[in-house]
């Protein structure tokens, strides 16, 4: 048996893990990928619709790059990897 | 002339047989490329551990250009983290890479007795574009190809050109790229 205590700590929260953002995955513009080519590696990997990966495609293609993935760390990490074994230059960071 | 053909989940492909050889030179001097300062896993039995880890990679960029397109790093402004994204994963990315392109190769190698073309499965046909997309991203970074440039000037380059025949190939494989993807689809 315990007292209550007489004032209530409030309870500690980590605020670095609540409110990190999650991470990214960025697929750049580069000048020799084919269109089709990027759209077909976002539909076979990510699993995306055709209109999805069309989509996204030409957001790099127009804007230079898109987000095509969102996650924590490690998994943003083994989208990168998989993202350069198909030839796409892809980075990571906080979004 | 290559020819690109489907049969159900199949595609069939057809080449010439000196655009076999083309394609299957260019093949091995990626692979080459790829083991360039950094051999096989196989041979490399010094610390099993590290091996099993495959924690034992690189941590800085590959020197040459091509290689550093076809491994670049993770991070942008994050130099640490790239290299220790190298570090676990470069030497995973080169073997991938060297695999799909050896996967080729011995697809050429075995039909250049056989004239009824190389059938391609659904696995076959995700390595062969991956290979035909690092042959591309190899030339296309030897060329120095930009996005800015003008197609118009690479296409009209003139036959004396040194550059005319690399470029020439760089189209022929964008052709066999798209191709092989139309069919897929």
């Amino acid at each position: 048996m315990t007292t209550a205590p007489s004032e209530l700590e409030s309870p500690e929260v980590d605020e670095a893990i609540e409110l990190s953002p999650p991470w990214v995955t960025i697929v750049w513009n580069d000048p020799v990928n084919l269109m089709d080519y990027v759209t077909f590696v976002f539909q076979t990997y990510f699993g995306y619709s055709k209109e999805k990966s069309e989509k996204l495609m030409m957001q790099v293609h127009k804007e230079g790059k898109s987000a095509v993935s969102n996650g924590n760390r490690e998994a943003m990490e083994r989208d990168v990897e998989a993202m350069h074994s198909y030839g796409l230059w892809a980075t990571c960071e906080k979004s | 002339m290559t020819r690109f053909r489907k049969r159900k989940k199949t595609v069939i492909v057809s080449f010439a047989e000196h655009e076999s050889d083309i394609l299957a030179n260019l093949l091995r001097n990626l692979v080459e490329l790829l083991y360039d300062g950094m051999p096989p896993r196989e041979s490399m039995s010094s610390d099993p551990l590290a091996e099993l880890l495959d924690n034992d990679g690189p941590t800085s960029p590959p020197e040459d250009v091509v290689l550093q397109r076809l491994l670049p790093d993770a991070y942008k402004t994050d130099d640490h983290a790239s290299a220790e994204f190298r570090r676990f994963t470069e030497r995973g990315l080169r073997d991938g890479k060297v695999s799909d392109a050896k996967r080729v190769l011995a697809a050429l190698e075995e039909s250049s007795s056989v004239d009824d073309g190389i059938v391609l499965e659904p696995d076959d046909q995700l390595r062969w574009l991956r290979a035909l997309n690092d042959l591309r991203l190899a030339i296309g970074t030897r060329l120095d190809i930009k996005e800015e440039d003008d197609y118009g000037v690479w296409e009209k380059l003139p036959d004396d050109d040194p550059r005319r025949l690399t470029y020439d190939l760089y189209d022929w494989l964008g052709y066999l790229q798209s191709a092989l993807l139309h069919n897929i689809r």
